[in-house]
C-alpha cells in the first residue's frame, strides 16, 4: 500500500491553488483569464473535498466533487456566454468596461 | 306667571335663530320686526314675570325652573335650570329693558347698512345670552351665558368686518376676557372638586359649612373668580380690551360695553357674595382694584379726544365704583350703581351715537362743538346723562348711587378712609371728563354742519333713558333724604345686608354732602378749561400739557397695551412664527438624512468593478473564517 | 351576524363602487352612498334597540358579539363585539363617510370608482378597528386601513402628495410594528404562563406580567396608538398628510384615524397593562398638554390654512390623551365627546377648506381676506365650526373639554390649570383664521358664488349635531357610559389591592414560578 499523502500536504496545495485562482480573478482584466482563474477556485476546494474525503474514508467528498465539476461545467457556460456578450456589445474582453452595469 | 320664565331668554334666541336662518332673504324692512320684537316680547314677559314674583313671592324668595339636565356624568349633574330671586329679577328687568330700548334705537340707527339682519341676529343673540348668565341657576350654565355674551361682543366689536381694525379690536376684545374666563374654568374645577356641586346656592351653602374663613381653597376660589370677574368687566389688569372695544356700532357700546356684559362680572360677584365674604384678603383686593382701576380710568377719560373712547375710560372707571361696592361688602350699592349706571351710560352712548350719526361719523370731540341748538335732543338727553355719571346730587339717579357706594366705602365692614378719599377724586374725574365732553361737543363754535335728524325711533329711548337717569335713583332713597331703600330691602332678600360699623346719620350727612360737592368742583374745573379755554388754565390742575409725557402716558392708558404686547403678544407671535415649519419635524428630517448619508456611503461600495466585490469576498470569507477559528 | 355585516357591507360595497366606476362617473358615487345610507340605518337601527339596555345593571359587557374561529392552531379568532363605546365611533364613522362621499362629490373627477372603492375600504377598516376584540385581527383591521388611505393621498392628493403619502405610511406603519411586537409579547407571556395561546382580548385582559415587561410591551402599544392620535413628538406626519390629502382623504384622516389611536388607549392600552399605564400617566399627561399648547401655538403660524386646522387636530386631541390618562368617569366621558367633537368640526373645517380651495384653487391665507362679503352662507359655516373649535360653550367640544378638564383636576391640579391655557390658545388661533379668511377688506377681490344646496345639506347636518351634541350630550354619555363602565370597573379590579409594583409583580410570581424564573429578576418574594 502506498504511504499515505498526508492530509496537511493536500490541503496546502488545496490553498495555493485557491490563493493564486483568487489572485488571478483580483489582478486580471481579462474576461477570460478571470473565468480560467475562478476555474482554478473550484478546482481547489474540489481538491479539498477529496482529500477531506479520503481523509475519513467516506465517499462524500468525491461527490462533492463530481457536483462542483457540474457546476464548474454551467459556469464555465454561463461564464463565455458572457464574454461573447461584452465582446460582441462592447468590443472588449475587460471587465472592468463593464462597470457601468452596476444598479 | 312665573311658568313665563323660560320665554324672557328663549324669545331673543328665538329671533336670532329666525333671523340667522333667513340670513339675507329676508328684506329689511321686516329685520326689526323680529329683532326688535323678541326682545320686546322678552320684555314684557320679564315684566310679567317679575309683576307675579314682586304679588305673590314664591316660598324661600326664590324661582328655579329646570328645562332639561343638560349632562349628567357621575355626580356631575349640572341642568338647563333658570334661578330668579331678587338679585337676578333686577338683572332680568335691566337688561330686557335697556336692551329693549337700545335694539328700538338701533332699528333706526344701523338701517340701510350693510348686514341689518346679521346685526339684530347678534343682538339678539347677545340678550339671549346675557338672559342665561343672570338667570343661570348653577356655574356652569352661567359660564355658556358668560361666553355667550363674549362671542356676541367679538362678533358685534367686528361688525364692520371689512376694516381690519376693527378685526384686531374684536379680537383683543375676546381674547383677553377669555383669559379671564380661563380663570373662571379653573375656579368651576376647584369648587366642583371641593364642594361636589356648581349649583351656586348650594356651592355658597356648602362653602360655608366647609371652608374656614380665609382658608387656601376659598381664597384659591374666590381668586379664580375675581379674574374672570376682572375679564369680563375691564378692571385692571384686564381692561385693556375695553376702549378698543369702541370699534363696534354704537348701540352695541351702548347695550354690551356699558349698561350689560362688563357688569357680569359685577354680578357673578354679587352672586357669589358667600365665597367672596369667606375670603376678606381677596374681597379686599375686590375693593383695591376697584378703587385703583376708577382713578387711573379716570385720568385716561380726561384725555381722550375720541367720544366714545372717552365713554369707554368713563365705564371702567363706573364699573371700578361697582367694585369698590363689592369689596367693601355694599352688594345692594354695586347693584344700585349697576342700574342707574346702565340707564344713564347707555343714554350717553345713544346720545352720542346721534352726534357721531349726524357728523357722518365723526368721533373727534375737537371737530365737534355748537351743536346745541342743532341737535336739541341729543344736548338735553346727553346732559342729563354726563350729569347722572357726574353724579350731581338730588337730582340724577347717579348722585344717589354714588353716594351711596361712597359713603359704604368710608363706613362700610371692610371699608376705610382712604378707600372713600379715592372714590372721591374720582368723582371729581368724573365730573370733570363728563362735562368736558359736554363743553367741547355741544358748546363752543360750530366746527360741522348736522347732516341728518334723528327721528322718532331714536327720540323715544333717549327720553325714557334721560328719565331713568334723573328718576332711577329715587327707588333707592338713603337715611338722609327721605329713608326710603326700595331696592337695597328688596335686593336684600338675596344679597347679605351691609354692615356698618358705626352707623352716625352725621357722618352720612357730612359725607353725602362732600360726595355731592366734589363732582360740581369737577364740573366747575371742566368749565373754565374747556367752556371758557383760558391759557392761564391750560395747564391747570393736572399739571399736564397736551402732548406732554404725562398726557399721553394717560392717553394710551396708562401704557398697557404696550406692556402686553412686549412682554405676551410679540414673543407669542415671534416665537410661534419662528417654528412655524416646527422644529419636531426637522429632527425627523434629520432621520432621514442620516439615511440618505448611510446609503450614499454603502452605495459607494458599488462601483461596479466585479475585481472589487471578489476581493470583498474574499476578505469577507478571510474574516469569518478567522473568527470562526480564533474565537 | 350583524357584526360582520356591518364591516362587510363596505368592503363589498367599496369592490361594487369600483364595477360601478365603469359606468360612468356618477355611479360610484351613488353606489357608495347607498351602501352607506344602509349602513347608517343598520347602526340606528341597532342603537335604537339597544338604547334601553344600555342602563340596565344586569346587562352584560357586550351587546352584541360574534365569535368564529379563524387560526383556530395559534388561537387567532374572528372576534368582532359592540358595545356603547364602539356604537358612537361607528356612527361618527358612518357619519363622516356619509360627508366624505358627499364633499367629493365634484371634486373627484378622475378614476372615481377607484377613489370610493379607497374610501369605502377606509370606513370598513376603521368599522373592524372598532369592533375586533381579537388582537390579531384588531392589528389586521389596523394595517388594512392604511393601504387604502395611502392610496388615496398618493393618487388623489395635492402637490406634494407622493412625500406626504410616504411620511404617513412609514410613521403608521413603524409604529404599527411595535404594537405587533407588543401583541406578540403578550400572547407568548399570557401562554407560557397559562397554556392557553391565544389572541382573545377577554382571555388577555389581567395576564400577569412583570413590571417592566408590562411597561414595555404598554409602550409598544402606545407608539403605535399616539402616532395615531398624535402625540406631539409623534405628530410630523399630520400636517403633511392633511395638507395634501384630498378632502374626503383630510375628513377621514381627523375624523376617524385619530379616533382610532384614542379607541386603542381606552380598549386597550389600559385595560390590558393597568399598572403600567399608571406609572406612564404622568409622562402622557405631560405629553398632551404639550401637544394642545404646541399644536396650538404652531397652528397660529400657519399660512396654509389646511395646515393651520391640522394643527388644531393636535391640540384638540391632545386633550383627549390628557382625557384618557385621567382615568376617571368625568375625563374618560369628556375624551370621548371630543373624539366625537372633533370628528364632527374639524371634519366640517376641512370640508370647508377643500370648499374654499374649490373655488379659489389655493389654500394660502395670504390670498384670501374678506370673504364673508361675498360668501356669506359659509362664512357662516366657518364661524360656526370655529367657534365649536374654540370651545364655545353650547357647542360640542366644550363639553368634552370641560369634563376633561374637570376630571383631570381630580387627578392633578397643576395638569389641568396649564390646559386651560388651550381655551385661550384655541381662541387666538380660531379668531384668527376666521379673520385672515373672512374678514378684512377683499383685496383680492373675490367674486365667489357661495354655499351650494349640497355643501349647505352638509354644513347644515354637522352643525345639527355639534349643536346637540353640545346642548343635550345626554343619550350620547349615556350610551359611551355602556362602554366605559366596563373598562373601567375591569382596570378598578385590577389595581384594587395591587396599587404598587412589587407587591403586585410578587403576587404574580408566586403564581406562575416557571413563566419567570427567580433567577432572571431580583425581585424578593413575599
Amino acid at each position: 500500500m502506498i504511504a499515505a499523502v498526508p492530509m496537511a500536504h493536500g490541503l496546502i496545495l488545496a490553498g495555493c491553488l485557491f490563493a493564486i485562482g483568487l489572485i488571478g480573478v483580483l489582478v486580471r482584466r481579462d474576461i477570460i483569464f478571470v473565468l480560467a482563474s475562478i476555474e482554478i477556485m473550484l478546482n481547489a476546494s474540489g481538491l479539498a473535498f477529496v482529500v477531506a474525503g479520503s481523509r475519513w474514508g467516506q465517499p462524500d467528498g468525491q461527490i462533492m466533487f463530481i457536483f462542483i465539476l457540474t457546476m464548474a461545467a454551467t459556469e464555465v457556460s454561463v461564464g463565455l456566454a458572457l464574454a461573447l456578450q461584452l465582446h460582441g456589445r462592447l468590443r472588449t474582453l475587460d471587465i472592468d468596461a463593464a462597470s457601468k452595469m452596476r444598479g | 306667571m312665573l311658568q313665563l320664565l323660560w320665554l324672557v331668554p328663549a324669545l331673543p334666541f328665538a329671533g336670532f335663530v329666525l333671523l340667522a336662518l333667513s340670513g339675507r332673504r329676508l328684506p329689511d324692512r321686516w329685520v326689526p320686526f323680529i329683532g326688535v320684537g323678541s326682545v320686546g316680547l322678552s320684555l314684557l314677559a320679564a315684566v310679567l314675570v317679575a309683576t307675579s314674583f314682586l304679588a305673590a313671592p314664591p316660598p324661600g324668595y326664590a324661582y328655579s325652573q329646570t328645562l332639561w339636565t343638560w349632562m349628567s356624568v357621575g355626580s356631575f349633574t349640572p341642568g338647563i335650570t333658570l334661578y330668579l330671586d331678587a338679585l337676578s329679577l333686577v338683572m332680568v328687568v335691566v337688561v330686557t329693558f335697556v336692551g329693549f330700548f337700545i335694539h328700538l334705537y338701533s332699528a333706526e340707527f344701523m338701517a340701510g347698512g350693510e348686514g341689518y339682519g346679521r346685526f339684530f341676529a347678534y343682538m339678539n343673540l347677545f340678550v339671549g345670552s346675557m338672559l342665561t348668565l343672570v338667570l343661570a341657576s348653577n356655574l356652569l350654565l352661567l359660564y355658556l351665558g358668560w361666553e355667550g355674551v363674549g362671542l356676541c361682543s367679538y362678533l358685534l366689536i367686528g361688525f364692520w368686518y371689512q376694516d381690519s381694525y376693527n378685526g384686531y379690536a374684536a379680537r383683543k376684545a375676546f381674547v383677553v376676557t377669555r383669559v379671564g374666563d380661563a380663570a373662571l374654568a379653573i375656579g368651576l374645577f376647584l369648587i366642583f372638586n371641593s364642594l361636589g356641586t356648581l349649583e351656586i346656592q348650594d356651592l355658597m351653602r356648602r362653602a360655608a359649612q366647609q371652608w374656614a374663613p380665609g382658608s387656601a381653597l376659598a381664597l384659591s376660589a374666590a381668586a379664580l373668580l375675581l379674574v374672570g370677574a376682572l375679564g369680563k368687566s375691564a378692571q385692571l389688569p384686564l381692561q385693556t380690551w375695553l376702549p378698543d372695544a369702541m370699534a363696534g356700532p354704537t348701540p352695541v357700546s351702548a347695550l354690551i360695553h356699558a349698561a350689560t356684559m362688563v357688569t357680569a362680572g359685577v354680578y357673578l360677584i354679587a352672586r357669589t357674595n358667600v365665597l367672596f365674604a369667606l375670603a376678606p384678603a381677596v374681597q379686599l383686593a375686590v375693593a383695591v382694584i376697584g378703587a385703583v382701576t376708577l382713578l387711573l380710568a379716570g385720568f385716561s377719560a380726561l384725555t381722550q379726544w375720541d367720544i366714545k373712547r372717552v365713554l369707554a375710560y368713563s365705564t371702567i372707571s363706573q364699573i371700578g365704583y361697582m367694585f369698590l361696592a363689592l369689596g367693601v361688602g355694599a352688594w345692594t350699592a354695586a347693584i344700585f350703581h349697576f342700574m342707574t349706571h346702565a340707564f344713564f351710560k347707555s343714554l350717553l352712548f345713544l346720545a352720542a351715537g346721534v352726534v357721531i350719526m349726524s357728523l357722518d361719523e365723526e368721533h373727534d370731540m375737537f371737530k365737534m362743538g355748537g351743536l346745541r341748538r342743532s341737535l336739541p335732543l341729543a344736548f338735553w338727553t346727553f346732559l342729563v346723562g354726563a350729569a347722572s355719571l357726574s353724579a350731581l346730587p338730588l337730582v340724577t339717579a347717579g348722585g344717589y348711587s354714588k353716594e351711596s357706594i361712597l359713603y359704604q366705602a368710608w363706613a362700610g365692614q371692610a371699608g376705610s378712609p382712604w378707600l372713600w378719599a379715592v372714590g372721591i377724586a374720582g368723582a371729581f374725574l368724573t365730573g370733570m371728563y363728563s362735562f368736558r365732553m359736554v363743553f367741547l361737543t355741544f358748546f363752543g363754535e360750530m366746527k360741522q354742519q348736522p347732516s341728518k335728524k334723528p327721528s322718532i325711533d331714536i327720540g323715544i329711548p333717549l327720553v325714557v333713558l334721560a328719565a331713568l337717569s334723573i328718576a332711577g335713583g329715587y327707588i333707592d332713597l338713603p337715611r338722609t333724604l327721605g329713608n326710603l331703600p326700595i331696592l337695597s330691602s328688596f335686593l336684600q332678600n338675596t344679597l347679605p345686608p351691609t354692615v356698618i360699623a358705626q352707623p352716625a346719620i352725621d357722618t352720612e350727612l357730612v359725607l353725602g354732602v362732600i360726595a355731592g360737592v366734589v363732582p360740581l368742583i369737577g364740573i366747575y374745573f371742566a368749565y373754565l378749561l374747556f367752556f371758557q379755554r383760558r391759557p392761564a388754565y391750560a395747564d391747570g390742575p393736572t399739571r399736564v400739557a397736551r402732548g406732554g409725557p404725562l398726557y399721553r402716558l394717560w392717553f394710551a392708558g396708562w401704557g398697557f397695551d404696550w406692556l402686553y404686547d412686549r412682554l405676551i403678544v410679540r414673543p407669542f407671535v415671534w416665537a410661534a412664527r419662528a417654528d412655524k415649519d416646527d422644529v419636531i419635524d426637522s429632527v425627523y428630517d434629520g432621520i432621514t438624512r442620516l439615511n440618505v448619508v448611510f446609503n450614499n456611503l454603502l452605495s459607494g461600495t458599488e462601483s461596479g468593478r466585479v475585481r472589487w466585490y471578489a476581493a470583498g469576498i474574499a476578505l469577507g470569507a478571510v474574516v469569518v473564517i478567522a473568527i470562526g477559528v480564533f474565537a | 351576524m350583524i357584526l360582520p355585516w356591518i364591516v362587510a357591507i363596505l368592503f363589498i360595497g367599496g369592490v361594487l363602487a369600483w364595477v360601478a366606476g365603469r359606468l360612468g362617473p356618477q355611479w360610484p358615487r351613488w353606489v357608495s352612498m347607498i351602501v352607506l345610507l344602509i349602513h347608517l340605518a343598520l347602526l340606528v337601527a341597532i342603537w335604537a334597540q339597544y338604547f334601553g339596555q344600555l342602563t340596565l345593571s344586569s346587562r352584560g359587557p357586550w351587546l352584541i358579539e360574534f365569535n368564529q374561529p379563524w387560526i383556530p392552531q395559534v388561537g387567532i379568532s374572528f372576534y368582532l363585539a359592540m358595545d356603547g363605546l364602539s356604537l358612537l365611533l361607528l356612527l361618527l364613522t358612518n357619519l363622516l363617510g356619509i360627508m366624505g362621499v358627499l364633499t367629493s362629490w365634484n371634486a373627484i373627477k378622475e378614476r372615481v370608482g377607484f377613489f370610493h372603492f379607497h374610501l369605502l375600504w377606509i370606513l370598513s377598516g376603521v368599522v373592524g378597528v372598532f369592533l375586533a376584540l381579537d388582537l390579531f385581527l384588531f392589528y389586521f383591521f389596523w394595517e388594512m386601513m392604511l393601504v387604502p388611505l395611502y392610496f388615496l393621498i398618493a393618487l388623489w392628493g395635492h402637490e406634494n402628495r407622493i412625500y406626504a403619502a410616504i411620511k404617513f405610511f412609514i410613521f403608521t406603519q413603524a409604529s404599527g410594528l411595535l404594537m405587533l411586537l407588543g401583541i406578540i409579547g403578550l400572547y407568548f407571556i399570557h401562554g407560557q404562563s397559562t397554556g392557553v395561546y391565544t389572541f382573545n382580548y377577554n382571555q388577555l385582559l389581567g395576564t400577569p406580567l412583570p413590571a417592566s415587561t408590562a411597561l414595555w410591551l404598554m409602550l409598544g402599544f402606545f407608539v403605535a396608538f399616539a402616532v395615531k392620535i398624535p402625540v406631539v413628538p409623534l405628530h410630523p406626519w399630520l400636517p403633511d398628510a392633511h395638507t395634501e390629502a384630498p378632502t374626503a382623504g383630510s375628513v377621514d384622516l381627523a375624523g376617524l384615524l385619530l379616533k382610532v389611536g384614542a379607541y386603542g388607549m381606552i380598549r386597550f392600552l389600559v385595560p390590558l397593562f393597568p399598572q403600567a399605564a399608571f406609572s406612564f400617566a404622568p409622562v402622557a399627561m405631560v405629553l398632551g398638554i404639550a401637544g394642545i399648547l404646541y399644536g396650538a401655538a404652531l397652528a397660529f403660524a400657519q399660512t396654509d390654512l389646511k395646515r393651520l386646522i391640522a394643527y388644531t387636530s393636535i391640540s384638540h386631541m391632545g386633550f383627549v390623551l390628557l382625557g384618557i390618562f385621567a382615568w376617571n368617569e368625568l375625563a374618560l366621558q369628556g375624551a370621548v365627546i371630543i373624539m366625537l367633537a372633533h370628528g364632527l368640526s374639524t371634519g366640517a373645517l376641512f370640508i370647508l377648506v377643500g370648499d374654499i380651495q374649490e373655488r379659489i384653487h389655493t389654500r394660502e391665507l395670504g390670498r384670501m381676506g374678506g370673504m364673508w362679503s361675498t360668501m356669506p352662507g359659509m362664512g357662516t359655516a366657518g364661524m360656526f365650526f370655529a367657534l365649536a373649535s374654540l370651545g364655545l360653550p353650547g357647542l360640542a367640544n366644550f363639553v368634552g373639554e370641560f369634563l376633561v378638564l374637570l376630571g383631570v383636576y381630580q387627578v392633578n391640579v397643576a395638569a389641568a390649570a396649564v390646559a386651560t391655557i388651550g381655551f385661550v390658545l384655541a381662541t387666538v388661533y380660531a379668531l384668527w383664521m376666521m379673520q385672515r379668511v373672512f374678514f378684512g377688506p377683499n383685496r383680492e377681490g373675490w367674486k365667489l358664488p357661495d354655499v351650494n344646496a349640497r355643501e349647505a345639506t352638509i354644513y347644515a347636518v354637522l352643525m345639527f349635531f355639534v349643536l346637540v351634541l353640545g346642548i343635550y350630550p345626554q343619550p350620547v354619555l349615556t350610551t359611551a357610559k355602556h362602554g366605559l363602565d366596563n373598562v373601567q370597573r375591569y382596570v378598578a379590579r385590577e389595581l384594587d389591592g395591587a396599587p404598587p409594583f412589587d407587591s403586585s409583580a410578587a403576587r404574580l410570581r408566586s403564581d406562575n414560578d416557571h413563566a419567570n424564573p427567580p433567577s432572571s429578576d431580583h425581585r424578593s418574594r413575599p
